[in-house]
């Protein structure tokens, strides 16, 4: 992390995690993710925000479990799978995004990392950092700082 | 952050704490050489270790101070003013550090103001010291004893200390390892200055070491104070634990108790297993090992005290008052997290005892007090709490003043507050923005009030209460739970969620079911629960949470939890109760953090996360007014029942018209909606079987029963009796003060209140009462008057006092209810005037005819009317009336006799009108 700024000038490498929310895949940076689970026994918080899909115990720790669907205005999945959740952490608390999938790490060159395309939804907008021109798809970088811009915002408004 | 900077931030913090605290003593016993030694050793340290760290503002800020200390030492007068100026300095030193904690360099700026005034003041003792005795000094110094010509510099030490550091440092030299201990156990000596700061001075890079030994021990003299030798043994058997690493240790244990908590659940749901011995052991070393780690946490009250000395002595300076502080219990201890908590609200309370409650030496001459005032803090443990109690022996609260703040604010009104006690006035100073000080000073009264002491306290469960005695001075308790990490939680469901209460709040628990005594009822939505002649207002947990999802709550059956929070009584309606529980308490995510209704989460023993409900959450929803409102009508309770001045539960409803009409609910028995084909016509008036009985049914005027569906009826029940009062719609049940401003001529209806902003008609229950039952009582035309006169009316049946206090009101008296001849004497005896006293005969205990030959046997009440009010009227009741010293005797149905005797007898207002 410390001396990435340097190598990106010789074409740095990101390693994403890869996830499939709805239709569409997105990456987080390999470095902002701590684990991926199995979510279980999820308790829904009342009066929460719509994104926050509740609190799970993750071996000890309180996790706070974010609907990433809801989070990115996608309808509700249809199937009965159950979904996954990829553990980040920011200022200290734990979070869970809850995804559909989970896909496989990539390591990608960070000069093939193109801007958000202008008419992209403008929620989806907001948290991504960009977008990697894959084989066959296109995988949206989502900025887990942004992602988790939630409760407070919300008050505001 | 460099090691040494923050270590030599910590040191020195708490180094001055000390340092203010001794000078504050040193100026009450300028002779105690030893506090004097304490604080120049204690000054000096950090002097020498600000040299060592090339923090030049901080040394010579340091420096000065220290040489007018030093001065004191060799005699000069330790004037007020000099200890001020010592303060200030110290204060300037703690802004700096500040500072040098933030940015970790020392700020750019010049004490010279304050390094002048330090100087100044020392060469005004020297010359004060000089004067007598120059000669004697020359011919002992002449040695090499010099007095400069201008003041040491930064760093620089004065000859004479050298010489003598010089004298005694090798008594100590042989052994310097064991140096401090030794030290501290001199004796106060003859040659105060320690060893260790000359030779400190010497060779700086060396210095260092020694420098530290002498912090600790410095910082650990308080606790040692007189027992020297004893103290420092026991002080060299603590060590400084970094705070994150016992935050760290909580956390572990916590995860423990957890787990713990998780393998019990398990093992209860296998019977016979060989888990149970060994699983037992854990669980109570567990148990054990989380007191020892809960204890680490501990820390002693004194901590929370250690500035108040300072703050008293400035406040004392500034307001020209003389306070002495006393603390007791002051190693008393409690949770960190809940002492840092109390700091601020114990320091505000403080201030206010100084301020608010002391008086000027000349006031408190006046009274014949000593002059100095008394502030005194103890705290002691009293089960599973600590109480801290804040008295002064200084004016006490002035009743007067929070009686006309209290009005001039709208939370009470005059004829509310004449009926209150004084400690039930008191208690407004807890509402917020309450402040009595008549002019806001900088000491307090800066708007921030008691009620935000109140609001700290209540959010980490603790309870306030004041008392004061006019002239006496007054005292505020303070009760606060031990700590707030573990806390024992009551597990219950709610639309097949599970919810943590807090035991703490929780009074008792209620099983409702219909049919029972403990039965919910319903007015209009609002659900209540009578319990102990009181009505609970109930709130349903899955509504309040929004999670209802419809399926489960049997309107009239449930759980009631009953909590209390602060003096708010209320029940939360839950579907199942489990078992309690000792949860740790995990902050909430911050995402979460501004959902009022939780104050946590808690993972349970089978690994669930549940959440915590704050009782304080709900009862904000509950949106109720100022506790301390509650608190003053709770304990009234009884009085509260039908006084019709005070806050009165009303029933809204519509009858006949669109304009809402009111009747006391504490005189209404139920409310029920019966079909209206149950509603049979007999003898040419409406009847319902109801309760194997039948009663009558009176229609309000223009109310006509409906074809089909459910008509709302008001029941009203006395003696077996029962009579129902068809309305159109029951509204709303509403709090309020029943002001009737408006008497009305019109039959059934007292007269217009403004309920709720709205007029209202207050409709009279006695006339509607023979309707159904022609002999119930006779209705006559009443004749209201206008009149400030009082009446005691003294009924133990509810049902009479709710009928005839809102008659008398609206005859134009005063109505001061009493449920018993005792309460009534006792209000009798208060010193609050009556004009005429009415009283039932019938009452358990002491009946009427007692009552009143009590009355007439007290010299200053004998002169008092009293008029009986029965339902037995015969001529020999009249007659034992007339010996029991009654003046009239009236039938308890005949009002309009009740008010042509009270006119009568209250020196008639048909006189004066």
């Amino acid at each position: 992390m410390m001396n990435q700024k340097p190598e990106t000038i010789e074409g740095a490498m990101t390693e994403y995690v890869t996830a499939m929310i709805g239709d569409q895949l997105f990456g987080l940076p390999i470095a902002r993710v701590q684990d991926v689970f199995m979510p279980e026994r999820l308790t829904r918080v009342p009066l929460a925000p719509d994104e926050v899909a509740g609190v799970l115990n993750l071996r000890g720790r309180i996790v706070t479990a974010i609907d990433m669907r809801a989070r990115l205005g996608l309808p509700k999945a249809e199937t009965d799978k159950p979904p996954m959740a990829v553990g980040v952490d920011l200022r200290g608390e734990s979070y869970g995004l809850l995804i559909d999938s989970i896909g496989e790490v990539m390591k990608l060159p960070d000069d093939g990392r193109e801007d958000n395309p202008v008419n992209l939804d403008p929620r989806m907008a907001r948290m991504a950092s960009g977008v990697h021109r894959l084989d066959g798809q296109l995988m949206v970088v989502l900025d887990v700082d942004r992602v988790l811009e939630i409760a407070s915002d919300k008050l505001a408004a | 952050m460099d090691d040494l900077l923050r270590e030599f931030l910590t040191e020195t913090n708490e180094s001055l704490d000390v340092v203010d605290n001794q000078l504050v003593r040193f100026e009450q016993e300028p002779n105690n050489a030893k506090i004097l030694d304490n604080i120049f050793r204690l000054v000096h340290t950090i002097k020498g270790t600000c040299g060592f760290l090339g923090l030049p503002r901080l040394e010579a800020l340091a420096h000065a101070a220290e040489t007018l200390m030093g001065k004191f030492r060799d005699g000069m007068p330790v004037t007020g003013e000099a200890v001020t100026l010592i303060l200030t300095t110290i204060d300037r030193i703690k802004d700096i550090l500040a500072q040098l904690e933030a940015t970790e360099a020392e700020p750019e700026g010049s004490d010279a103001d304050l390094i002048g005034q330090l100087e100044l003041m020392v060469e005004r003792g020297e010359q004060a010291a000089a004067a007598p005795q120059a000669p004697s000094e020359a011919a002992e110094d002449t040695a090499g004893y010099q007095v400069l010509e201008r003041p040491l510099r930064p760093g620089e030490v004065s000859l004479d200390e050298l010489e003598r550091a010089f004298r005694e440092t090798p008594a100590d030299v042989p052994q310097p390892a064991v140096a401090p201990p030794e030290a501290a156990a001199q004796p106060p000596a003859p040659q105060p200055p320690a060893p260790q700061p000359a030779v400190l001075e010497k060779p700086k890079p060396a210095a260092k070491p020694a420098a530290k030994a002498q912090d600790s021990r410095g910082e650990r003299k308080p606790a040692a104070e007189g027992t020297s030798g004893e103290g420092d043994r026991v002080a060299n058997q603590s060590i400084r634990v970094n705070v994150d690493t016992l935050e760290h240790l909580m956390t572990m244990v916590s995860e423990l108790v957890l787990t713990r908590n998780q393998l019990l659940e398990i093992s209860r749901r296998h019977e016979e297993n060989e888990f149970k011995v060994p699983l037992q052991r854990l669980s109570n070393v567990t148990a054990e090992l989380q007191e020892g780690v809960m204890k680490t946490r501990m820390q002693p009250i004194g901590n929370a005290w250690q500035k108040l000395p300072r703050i008293v002595r400035d406040l004392s300076g500034e307001l020209g008052k003389q306070i002495e502080l006393e603390m007791h219990g002051a190693d008393t201890e409690l949770d960190r997290q809940v002492l840092d908590l109390i700091k601020d609200p114990l320091t505000h309370m403080v201030r206010n005892s100084a301020d608010h409650g002391l008086e000027t030496p000349e006031e408190r001459a006046r009274c014949g007090k000593p002059e100095q005032g008394t502030i005194r803090l103890s705290a002691y443990h009293e089960g599973g709490h600590i109480i801290i109690c804040i008295a002064d022996n200084g004016r006490g609260l002035n009743t007067e003043r929070i009686k006309a703040k209290a009005i001039a604010n709208g939370l009470a009104t005059e004829s509310d507050i004449e009926r209150m006690t004084e400690a039930q006035i008191h208690k407004f100073i807890f509402a917020p923005g309450f402040s009595t000080a008549a002019a806001v000073t900088s000491v307090s009264g800066r708007g921030v009030g008691m009620d935000v002491v109140r609001t700290n306290i209540d959010q980490i469960g603790g309870t306030i209460d004041v008392k004061s005695v006019a002239g006496e001075g007054s005292s505020v308790t303070v009760k606060i739970p031990l700590t707030l990490a573990i806390v024992s939680a009551l597990i219950v469901e709610a639309a097949g969620e599970r919810f943590a209460i807090p035991q703490l709040a929780v009074v008792e628990l209620v099983r409702a079911r219909a049919n029972s005594d403990h039965r919910i009822e319903r007015i209009k939505d609002t659900p209540v629960l009578r319990l102990r002649n009181k009505l609970l207002p109930l709130m349903h947990l899955n509504k309040l949470l929004k999670i209802d999802d419809g399926t489960s709550s049997d309107p009239e059956n449930g759980f009631i939890v009953v909590t209390q929070v602060g003096s708010q009584t209320f029940g939360i309606v839950v579907d199942g109760v489990f078992h309690t529980e000792e949860i740790v308490v995990k902050p909430m995510s911050t995402k979460l953090r501004h959902i009022g209704m939780f104050s946590g989460n808690t993972i349970l023993g089978d690994g669930a996360v549940i959440m915590i409900i704050d009782p304080n959450g709900i009862a904000q929803a509950l949106g109720t007014s100022v506790a301390a409102q509650h608190e003053i009508a709770d304990e009234n309770a009884a009085m509260r029942a039908g006084n019709a001045e005070q806050l009165t539960s009303l029933l809204v409803f519509r009858a006949g018209s669109s304009q809402p009409k009111a009747v006391p609910l504490a005189l209404i028995t139920r409310l029920e909606e019966i079909a209206v084909d149950k509603i049979e016509l007999s003898n040419g008036r409406h009847m319902v079987q109801y309760r194997d009985k039948l009663m009558p049914l009176v229609q309000m005027e223009g109310v006509s029963i409906g074809t089909s569906g459910v008509q709302p009826i008001l029941v009203f029940v006395d003696d077996g009796r029962a009579m129902g009062l068809v309305v159109d719609e029951i509204v709303d049940i509403v709090e309020e003060k029943l002001h009737i401003e408006v008497t009305s001529n019109r039959d059934g209806v007292l007269g217009s209140a403004v309920i709720k902003g709205q007029a209202t008609e207050v409709i009279d229950v006695g006339h509607f009462l023979p309707m159904a039952f022609a002999d119930w009582f006779s209705r006559h035309e009443m004749h209201p008057a206008a009149s400030s006169q009082s009446v005691l009316l003294v009924d133990d049946s509810a049902f009479f006092r709710n009928m005839l206090a809102p008659v008398l009101k609206a005859a134009g008296y005063r109505v001061r209810l009493a449920t018993n001849a005792q309460e009534g004497l006792n209000a009798l005896r208060s010193g609050q005037d009556f004009d005429a006293v009415l009283t039932d005969i019938e009452m358990p205990d002491m009946n009427g005819f007692e009552f009143a030959e009590t009355i007439r046997s007290d010299q200053r009440l004998n002169a008092m009317p009293i008029i009986a009010l029965s339902s037995m009227v015969s001529p020999a009741a009249i007659e034992r009336g007339r010996q029991a010293g009654f003046h009239d005797y009236v039938a308890k149905f005949d009002r309009p006799g009740l008010i042509a005797a009270l006119k009568e007898q209250t020196g008639g207002i048909d006189r004066a009108a």
